[in-house]
């Protein structure tokens, strides 16, 4: 199966069989649009849900960031929108930690792990390995529709009368398993959190299954693992950190839950007295909780980021004109972190009171991944040395990606060590360091990717004027926001709190207007980005076939692609996907579909 | 556009740079015993993962400044000797700079908390609540009375859910809302938590530990000064947890001694 | 036993169920150690003595293990689906008369006064029955939609779909002889 040399026959008898049972084309609206089984729309639906969640998640930041900066100004309207807990514009602190914790949630879980992965994923990955659609259609619409429950069921704890829960993206238990005693927004909200967590994982699940399976059975005549393009590689190893990952958090929702209205004791332990109140629960483990979480939460930052990491090798060379250099070197560096991303969890709790010996151990591969991960990025700079750099806006957000993801990656350097994160851990370093490296990083390779494959999923060209404007504001704008604080954490300025009423936090008062300042600015920069996006949509350029020069299958069909992504063509694949400045039949490429001599639609 | 990109990202670089070396937001004075060992630690590692940053940032300036734009007909060339160097070069320095900081950076962490209690440490009782800090001195006797939470009362003053009329141990117990502690005696912390987990945090000190409600964790400091400082919490606890706050004192044995008797008399 | 029909052997339903076994082990995985650092948590581990229904249940579902065997074995003889049926719909009956008898065994137990938040042995009594059985109850699903798919195609052509079940079966009642093995020991 994997040497596609000579692919079995029955290999491709079964997949033709499947396309004959899958590809009745749609009908109806509903069919088409919302219901849909084609991987297209439904990774233009999670783009979609991710574009609203990622408003939202901006939205957010922004009301925090004007506390922080102006905690005694009124924000104009909020008064309207948050009646009780923004009493005339002015947030309480348990309206702070709630915009906090749905900021956090929303971003992680439905920005950052849906549009790189389950998005971009979705629509190209069975385009790449020349499949007419993932493996099992229906449990892929199934897996959007639940993901989308799960957003509707988070967002609807804003709605609830004590509000969102303010227990932060981590949710550590017993705050947020004890219920409304230890305050407001850790009633219903709280378990409307573990709902849509649950739901998230299950929906992710069903996502992973599907590109695991049709990575490795659906793969095309001729595309050999190790033909397959960098971005296919990164996804098929994401959805294998993100089915393990999932797995586990899952199970601890389950229990979350269990212990909100179950009355169970799995991370209440006993005695502890809430609001005077002795809490009727007995024996359970807080530092379970923290351990089944991290547990996937490390792995989580690579769910988000190793797409990036895809798209970045695998749009770069495009815009080099060059191969990436070493590139199974690439492939193993991406394994690798993905394997070691489960060994480190702990280095999230060292404070946490575990053995300190322990600490010492998850210390060691927590810096043992950062050798990976530097090798994976000087290999890109390698790449750039002696390129041909065409500066598209895509190719301009994978520099830039390259630029924060060091950035971000050497700040970790501080924390994984036991003895400084003693300082360090809770304060802005620590935020600093996880936006740059899983935040900022991810946008960015969420951004190439969208000015990349833009043309080819909408089948019209962006604008490159308002998308570089776009990229250098962006750029600027990031290192303002994220930079300074990491010195806020060297100066001890701690984080999640709604305001630094304790008398040494009080100097960091002007760092903290500049990074709101920053932070609204880089909020509106991207409006440019939205303008593009809608006014491309419907008015850009049409789109050629292959407007990059670009070598991989999905530049070998129609902008946008059929619904069966090849109509009556089957594609065979001749080569490797990155076949850059060599002479070819139209340019300094070959394209992986085109055999040497003839042209398209060569024999099968 | 790359010429652009390269100069901007070094502008970025050195202003970043700048500002790290200038301290203008920097750590504060260190009043503890193992606040040098840990400030060393993170100096090493500031100067080597700063001078990796430069580096990083400017070859990228540079490469994207010199191999921009496709329009001379130049060929493409391969890196110098390919995919191997890079290797050989980010395992030697970057794993030769892990293996350093790992061998000194675990002699660090193992002295604050791998070392044995001393036996002569003051021991405080400490416990974090929705949101404050109490901290509790043993008294004449040397021991702690038993905690028994289902007597914690606060309107009745009684934080700790202690139990004088029966237990004779509890009835000397100090308790303060302030962690006075006597200069250059070692200090041995037993934290825990009454409803959620909480955090203790000294930036002075230069410690951090976390406060898991069912756990019992010790923690040992001892400062080098006389000083007042805030302790804060670090781990989220609710909605007053930006404001929950005690006070550190740190003052001579004669000072510490008559605060003591002082409290025991109240 | 995959070597019998090749079609069902490359399918992508059947590497689809390994990567959905992998899940689940890796789920049951962390219940297992949530279960481990839980009774090493605290001293409140009330062992009790499990229901002796539940070894009746036991043997129900190997039952339906082998008759659903014996129902592959049949379509892929060749002998067509009015052969294979009735194996079929005995292993959905047996699987359904599985989580009646789990249900019963949850009456005797509350009839003990040992409920879901009595303490931590029952709590994940409880929960991992329910997980098991909600995992059992997909399979009856796809088991249904496998008899559709059997009704309506032509003899000598397996669905696909029916290896991977059987896979997924299979799977399901082993996971079963796990659970009952860390429910009735101390871990």
């Amino acid at each position: 199966m994997a040497d596609s040399a000579s692919p079995s026959p029955v290999h491709r008898d079964t997949t033709e069989k499947l396309a004959q049972l899958k590809h009745l084309p749609p009908e109806g609206f509903l069919r088409t649009h919302v219901f849909s089984l084609d991987h297209k729309v439904i990774g233009k639906q999670y783009l979609d849900m991710a574009l609203v969640a990622v408003i939202v998640g901006m939205v957010l930041s922004w009301l925090m960031r004007f506390h922080l900066g102006f905690p005694e100004t009124p924000v104009p309207g909020l008064g309207t929108i948050a009646p009780s807990s923004g009493a005339g514009g002015v947030m309480t602190p348990e309206l702070y930690l709630s915009l906090m914790t749905m900021h956090g949630t929303i971003m992680v879980f439905f920005v950052l792990t849906t549009a790189p992965f389950a998005g971009f994923g979705n629509f190209f990955l069975p385009i790449q390995v020349g499949a007419e659609d993932m493996a099992f259609p229906r449990f892929n619409m199934m897996s959007f529709w639940v993901t989308f429950v799960g957003f509707l069921v988070l967002l609807a704890a804003f709605l609830v009368p004590e509000g969102a829960p303010i227990s932060g993206w981590t949710a550590y238990a017993p705050l947020s398993a004890v219920g409304k005693d230890a305050g407001p927004g850790l009633g219903l909200g709280q378990t409307l959190w573990a709902v849509s967590i649950a739901l998230f994982c299950v929906g992710q699940l069903l996502g992973s299954l599907n590109f695991i399976t049709t990575t490795l059975d659906l793969r095309t005549k001729g595309m050999s693992l190790a033909r397959m393009p960098f971005s296919t590689w990164a996804w098929f190893i994401t959805s294998i950190i993100g089915l393990i990952a999932f797995s586990v958090l899952l199970p601890a929702c389950v229990l979350l839950f269990l212990d909100r209205v179950g009355g169970t004791s799995f991370f209440i332990p006993a005695g502890l007295v809430i609001s005077d109140r002795l809490q009727p629960h007995s024996g359970g483990s807080p530092l379970l909780w923290q351990h089944l979480f991290w547990f996937f939460g490390h792995p989580e930052v690579y769910i988000a980021i190793l797409p990036g990491f895809g798209i970045v090798s695998h749009v770069l060379p495009a815009f080099a004109r060059k191969p990436v250099l070493g590139p199974r070197l690439l492939i193993g560096c991406m394994a690798a972190i993905g394997f070691l991303s489960y060994t480190v969890w702990g280095h999230h709790m060292f404070l946490s009171g575990m053995n300190p010996f322990s600490a010492t151990l998850f210390s060691v591969p927590t810096l043992v991944i950062t050798i990976p991960a530097t090798i994976v990025v000087l290999l890109w700079i390698g790449t750039l040395y002696g390129a041909r750099l065409r500066f598209t806006t895509a190719a301009l957000f994978c520099i830039g990606f390259i630029s924060v993801f060091v950035s971000g990656g050497i700040s970790g350097f501080f924390l994984a060590q036991p003895s400084i994160d003693t300082y360090l851990h809770g304060t802005y370093f620590v935020v600093g360091h996880f936006h740059f490296v899983m935040g900022v990083a991810a946008m960015f390779g969420i951004f190439a990717g969208t000015y990349f494959w833009f043309p080819k999923m909408y089948g019209r060209m962006m604008n490159e004027t308002l998308g570089k404007w776009h990229f250098v504001l962006t750029f600027i704008g990031v290192y303002c926001i994220f930079m300074p604080m990491h010195y806020l954490g060297l100066a001890g300025n701690v984080r999640r709190y709604s305001a630094f009423t304790d008398e040494y936090m009080k100097g960091s008062l002007p760092l903290h207007r500049f990074i709101t300042y920053a932070a609204l600015v880089t909020g509106a920069v991207q409006i440019l980005f939205f303008i593009n996006l809608f006014w491309s949509r419907f008015r850009g350029a049409v789109a050629p076939e292959n407007p990059w020069e670009a070598t991989t299958l999905e530049w070998s069909t129609s902008s946008p692609p059929p619904f069966d992504n090849f109509g009556t063509w089957h594609p065979v694949v001749y080569r490797g996907p990155d076949e850059y400045g060599v002479e070819g039949p139209s340019g300094d490429f070959r394209m992986q579909a085109v055999p040497d001599r003839g042209g398209k639609g060569a024999p099968a | 556009m790359g010429k652009l990109f390269a100069v901007l990202l070094t502008i970025i670089t050195a202003v970043s740079m700048y500002i790290f070396l200038s301290r203008t937001w920097w750590l504060p004075h260190d009043i503890s015993v193992l606040g040098h060992g840990i400030d060393h630690q993170l100096m090493e590692t500031l100067v080597e993962s700063g001078i990796l940053f430069v580096a990083a940032q400017l070859v990228l300036a540079a490469f994207v400044w010199r191999f921009g734009g496709d329009g001379d007909g130049r060929a493409i060339k391969t890196f110098p000797g390919g995919a191997i160097p890079m290797v050989v070069i980010a395992t030697l320095l970057v794993g030769g700079e892990v293996l350093a900081l790992t061998l000194v950076g675990t002699k660090v962490w193992s002295s604050i908390y791998q070392a044995p209690p001393d036996p002569n440490a003051l021991r405080i009782d400490v416990l974090a609540e929705q949101f404050a800090f109490y901290f509790r001195y043993s008294g004449a006797d040397g021991r702690f009375g038993t905690i028994h939470p289902e007597l914690i009362d606060e309107g009745n003053g009684n934080i700790y859910g202690l139990d004088p009329a029966n237990d004779t141990t509890a009835r000397d117990d100090i308790v303060s809302a302030s962690l006075v502690v006597p200069v250059n005696h070692p200090i041995l912390l037993s934290m825990h938590a009454k409803d959620v987990g909480h955090a203790f945090y000294v930036p002075a000190l230069r410690i951090q530990q976390d406060f898991v409600p069912g756990l019992l964790i010790p923690l040992q400091f001892t400062a080098t000064q006389p000083a007042k400082e805030e302790i804060v919490c670090t781990q989220l606890c609710g909605l007053g947890h930006y404001n929950m706050r005690g006070y550190l004192e740190v003052m001579p044995q004669e000072e510490f001694d008559q605060w003591l008797a002082d409290q025991a008399s109240n | 036993m995959s070597t019998a029909n090749p079609v069902i052997t490359s399918s992508p339903s059947r590497t689809g169920v390994w990567v959905g076994i992998a899940a689940i082990t890796m789920s049951f995985a962390a219940f297992t150690s949530a279960m481990v650092v839980r009774q090493g948590a605290a001293p409140d581990w009330l062992h009790f003595r499990l229901p002796p229904l539940l070894y009746l249940n036991t043997v129900i579902l190997l039952a339906s293990s082998a008759t659903l065997e014996r129902c592959r074995r049949r379509a892929a003889s060749g002998a067509g689906p009015a052969a294979a049926i009735p194996w079929l719909a005995a292993s959905i009956t047996l699987g359904l008369l599985f989580v009646v008898g789990q249900a019963l065994a949850w009456r005797d137990l509350a009839a003990q006064g040992l409920y879901l938040a009595t303490g931590p042995s029952s709590a994940f009594f409880y929960l991992l029955t329910a997980v098991h059985a909600i995992h059992l109850l997909g399979g009856v699903v796809a088991l249904i939609y496998v008899w559709f798919r059997l009704v309506r195609t032509e003899a000598n052509n397996v669905p696909s779909a029916l290896g991977a079940t059987v896979l997924y079966w299979h799977f399901v009642g082993v996971l079963w002889l796990y659970l009952l093995l860390i429910l009735a020991i101390r871990l």
